[in-house]
């Protein structure tokens, strides 16, 4: 057999040709001039300044489990403007679609947009922000130097990066998915999804996936191993309890969705027959799996909102928590609960009403704890000497918009009313009415509490605030029409409408996409204005909120090994223990510090993961081979670097508090 | 903050009310619609009864006790209160175990699979009727309706005499739709290789909208069709009118409606070859391909392959008994 030139290349190239590069889409055209001039000019900025030995060093290759925070929490709101573009297309082609306008985005555009802007949202926002939120904050409310497994930790969030880039790569070559964000069989097997869409969601999932798994796994470690002495369980900060939960629910959810995907893969790939209509195959049973991971995953984002939530108000009423130990309970009570009540999300699949009913009924049951949690922040109001700093005004929209989202989520957990109202606007109003009202607000709320924490000065309030009510007040101009449409019969995805009566409504909607986005312009002015006053801002305390929490005992930002001398905790609310005892920080009797060295290993696996991720979606088997052996190598050779600590010495360690202490 | 209290409740009120009068779903046609809509208010009132509380509670906490009013009680340490405690868990819990009990009861009477035993309000379904048998495809994408009784079969209209049970089984060709005609009653899901029931009656004649509420790829947006009520007569009229519409769906007909296309007008068929909706049901409407239900069937094959179909679906995970 002679090997011939095609071969050759389908052998490298696998099934991308010059086809897959849409330069026949203006759109793309423009998105990818607008995205190569930007990413040119940052390259270019970073190169100018010299900074890319510093990007290497201090942060890429960081095990930091601060640094590795931000750059978490930086990944996610870059991704968020992704997201929302994505938000504010679907917005705009809803609003002009109707009767004999067919809209500016043809179906094979439209119906990627709404996938990728779902998976982006949970996937790279909402997941990303939690996490760095987490690893931000919860070693330094536990008063530890670092995570459990501090290369892990930078392994996992390269992951993350790599996942992400895979899923953006798509935007400009081949396509993004099809299907909706996930990706229900058969639709997205072969049959109907033949193009590389599906296996870039799949690929990029399972790659961020491999991360979130992980960082999981250390989360837990940390909390369960590291804490300072006397922190007992029911002495932990209730952020680090929800952060608790949640890694729990990550540690025993995302392999359920990682095996659900692996098997959606092999349908598409091996040919094998799990979820496809004919040979057997059973969508019924994709559908169970990825909810049973899916509802979990809700519980994941919203618990750590509500670990903000509790802090922050705690902080601002000046006042300890009300219901502490309730508090702790109703969390657990939340997650285990979270794995009862999947089979909510398809009721109108054809289960018996008993099957139906118990679903319905355990869903129900969840608003209980959830219920008395925000009883719980309202008498921690109660009584107390309230500041309406930025965090604290979150707090008061979360709970009025929470209630309204929780309220609408019993309505579609009756199974009958779910009948009606499954799939239907009045279920995307109920979800982002819950993720937006949830879990957006409380990282808003988090960030703009831990900020000062993380860089020495806090934001710009000003700023802050426009924020605020452009997004407060553009959330319920974007989806109370949306609940109302909902009860008007219009189902979800749709890209033309025949109803022209329907439109104001949507017009509506759109609007309030624009008051978001103007929230989210605000936000970023916010940030460069708070970095331009800096040293109007600045904090030299370390404690600008008179903070409860260990993490407030440290200067703003703490230095590399967080605390000199490990604290001892007493109570839940240590810190303001400490101060009401009148603690002085040490001066003297400082001894090195023990840390972990940097290393570039989590970038050079991301990278190749990337790299096995591109090749597999394009079948490009050589090269994706190649890669996957070099990661394996790669991640072999890691284990024999025994070059991995460092220690601070007496004389650094007393220097760097000194000047703490001088400032 | 009382300017955003007020307008939160503004625009809960506001969208309350615009329910109450024009939506499609609060002012549905069909019995079993009607009493999901019924359902929806009960649930809806019972949790305003804590919602609302709450909400005006929380904002009036957050303004009494804001640190410039210096005369509001502080107590700083004060983090427990049995009481408080005891309330805060059971009064949710009480409305759960209102709302638990309305959703057990609810979801076995109006359970989308039961023969419907009222056709409205104090209306009892006579002993004797027989419902109208409508059998469902979604293809790609439009919605195929065969008459067995009728031996008629519509692609893209959907009608039915008014008081008289229908009884819809449905099916897909390629990948998962949901049924749904808001006015007539609940969604249910239409699976390739799947069988799902829903009984329903429509009560008042009109034209109402039908549409597909699972996207189901590129075409799915234009997957609509109109649903006449009509009374008997006129039922019997648009029966006459479908037969005289044209040729016979048979598997070669059906293979070629099959395939993937939108926007597709009104089209009726005279008569409906027999056993085709099985056929496509059990995935064997191309020559040669094998039946599901004759491949899982240990005993060979009885019968016309229409006796050997819905039953043997109850076997799969998940279908409905």
């Amino acid at each position: 057999m002679t090997l011939q030139y095609p071969d050759l290349a389908k052998l490298i190239f696998g099934r991308l040709t010059w086809e897959s590069i849409p330069y026949h889409e203006p759109i793309l055209i423009v998105t990818f001039i607008g995205v190569a001039i930007a990413g040119i000019a940052v390259l270019g900025l970073v190169t100018y300044f010299k900074l890319w030995g510093y990007l290497w060093r201090e942060w890429f290759t960081s095990v930091d489990h601060k640094k590795i925070g931000i750059m978490y929490i930086v990944l996610s709101l870059v991704m968020l403007l992704r997201g929302f573009a994505d938000a504010l297309m679907m917005r705009a082609q809803q609003a002009v679609a109707f009767g004999p306008h067919e809209g500016y985005l043809p179906a094979e555009h439209y119906d990627q947009i709404f996938t990728a802007h779902g998976t982006i949202m949970i996937f790279f926002v909402a997941m990303p922000m939690i996490t760095g939120l987490i690893n931000y904050v919860m070693p330094l409310q536990i008063g530890s130097r670092d995570v459990a497994f501090p290369f892990l930790n930078n392994f996992s969030f390269w992951m993350t990066v790599s996942g992400a880039l895979l899923v953006m790569t798509s935007l400009f070559i081949g396509e993004f998915a099809r299907t909706g964000w996930l990706a229900y069989p058969p639709l997205s097997e072969l049959s109907s999804s033949p193009d590389s869409g599906v296996d870039y969601w799949i690929w990029g999932l399972q790659i961020a996936g491999v991360g979130t798994t992980l960082s999981g796994i250390n989360m837990i470690a940390t909390i369960v191993k590291m804490r300072a002495p006397g922190m007992t369980m029911m002495k932990m900060p209730i952020f680090t309890w929800t952060a608790l939960c949640a890694n729990v629910l990550i540690v025993a959810a995302f392999p359920v969705l990682t095996a659900t995907l692996a098997l959606l893969a092999l349908d598409r790939y091996a040919g094998t027959h799990f979820f496809t209509a004919d040979g057997g195959g059973n969508m019924m049973m994709y559908i169970n799996l990825i909810w049973v991971w899916g509802h979990p995953e809700v519980y994941i984002l919203v618990l750590p909102a509500f670990g903000v939530f509790s802090e922050v108000t705690s902080t601002f009423s000046r006042k300890r928590l009300f219901g502490y130990a309730s508090m702790v309970y109703a969390t657990v009570v939340i997650t285990v609960l979270s794995y009862l009540v999947w089979l909510h999300h398809f009721f109108t699949m054809g289960s018996g009403a008993s099957v139906n009913a118990f679903f319905g009924i355990t869903t129900m049951i969840i608003s209980i704890p959830t219920g008395a949690k925000i009883f719980n922040w309202m008498f921690t109001m109660y009584r107390g000497r309230i500041v309406f700093d930025v965090p604290m005004l979150w707090v008061v929209a979360f709970i009025v918009t929470f209630a309204i989202g929780g309220m609408t989520g019993v309505l579609l957990a009756v199974p009958p009313a779910d009948f009606s109202l499954h799939n239907s606007l009045f279920l995307i109003a109920h979800f982002h009415n819950v993720i937006i009202g949830g879990v957006l607000f409380g990282m808003f709320a988090g960030i703009n509490y831990w900020f000062p924490k993380a860089f020495g000065f806090r934001l710009d309030p000003f700023w802050g605030k426009v924020s605020f009510w452009f997004w407060v007040v553009g959330f319920y101009f974007a989806f109370m029409p949306l609940y109302l449409l909902g009860l008007m019969g219009v189902t979800r995805r749709l890209r033309h409408i025949d109803d022209p009566s329907l439109q104001i409504w949507f017009e509506i909607a759109a609007f309030g996409a624009v008051l978001i986005l103007l929230g989210i312009a605000a936000m970023i002015v916010q940030f460069a204005v708070s970095i331009l006053r800096r040293d109007k801002l600045r904090d030299a305390t370390g404690d600008l909120w008179h903070g409860r929490t260990l993490e407030w005992s440290t200067s703003s930002p703490p230095p590399p090994y967080n605390f000199a001398f490990t604290p001892q905790v007493h109570d839940v609310d240590t810190w303001w223990q400490m101060k009401q005892h009148n603690w002085r920080r040490p001066v003297e009797g400082f001894v090195p510090i023990h840390m972990p060295k940097n290393t570039g290993t989590g970038v050079y696996l991301s990278v190749l993961s990337f790299i096995f991720g591109f090749a597999i979606v394009w079948y490009m088997w050589l090269i994706a081979a190649v890669s996957f052996v070099a990661l394996l190598a790669v991640a072999i050779h890691h284990t024999f670097n025994y070059d991995r600590d460092y220690y601070i010495p007496a004389d650094e360690v007393r220097r760097v508090e000194a000047a703490h202490a001088g400032a | 903050m009382s300017m955003k209290a007020l307008r939160g409740l503004l625009l809960l009120a506001l969208v309350l009310a615009l329910t109450g009068c024009h939506t499609v779903l609060m002012s549905p046609s069909g019995d079993l619609a009607l009493q999901q809509r019924n359902l929806i208010i009960i649930a809806l009132v019972l949790m305003l009864l804590i919602v609302v509380p709450v909400i005006i509670t929380a904002l009036v906490f957050a303004w009494h006790y804001r640190a410039s009013n210096q005369k509001a009680h502080y107590d700083p340490e004060w983090d427990h209160s049995t009481i408080v405690e005891l309330m805060i868990w059971s009064a949710p819990l009480l409305i759960i175990i209102a709302l638990g009990a309305v959703t057990w009861v609810s979801s076995h009477k109006l359970d989308p699979y039961r023969p419907l035993d009222r056709l409205g309000p104090g209306r009892v379904v006579a002993v004797d009727t027989k419902p109208l048998e409508v059998d469902v495809v979604a293809l790609d994408w439009k919605w195929l309706f065969i008459y067995p009784e009728q031996n008629v079969a519509v692609v893209n209209e959907l009608a039915a005499p008014v008081d008289r049970p229908i009884h819809f089984n449905l099916t897909a060709s390629t990948v998962m739709n949901s049924f749904f005609i808001p006015a007539l009653a609940g969604q249910i899901y239409a699976m390739p290789g799947m069988q799902t029931t829903l009984q329903a009656v429509i009560n008042k004649p009109g034209d109402y909208w039908g549409f597909s509420a699972n996207y189901s790829g590129a075409g799915f947006s234009y997957m609509n069709f109109t649903f006449h009520g009509m009374s008997e007569d006129d039922f019997a009229k648009w029966v006459a009118h479908a037969k005289s519409g044209g040729g016979t769906l048979d598997h070669a007909e059906y293979t070629k409606l099959e395939a993937p296309s939108q926007r597709e007008p009104v089209r009726y068929y005279g008569s409906v070859a027999p056993g085709l909706y099985a056929s496509i049901l059990n995935r064997c409407v191309q020559p040669g391909a094998g039946c599901m239900n004759m491949l899982r069937m240990s005993e060979p094959p009885s019968g016309a392959e229409a006796a050997a179909s819905s039953d043997n679906h109850a076997a799969m995970p998940m279908a409905h008994p």
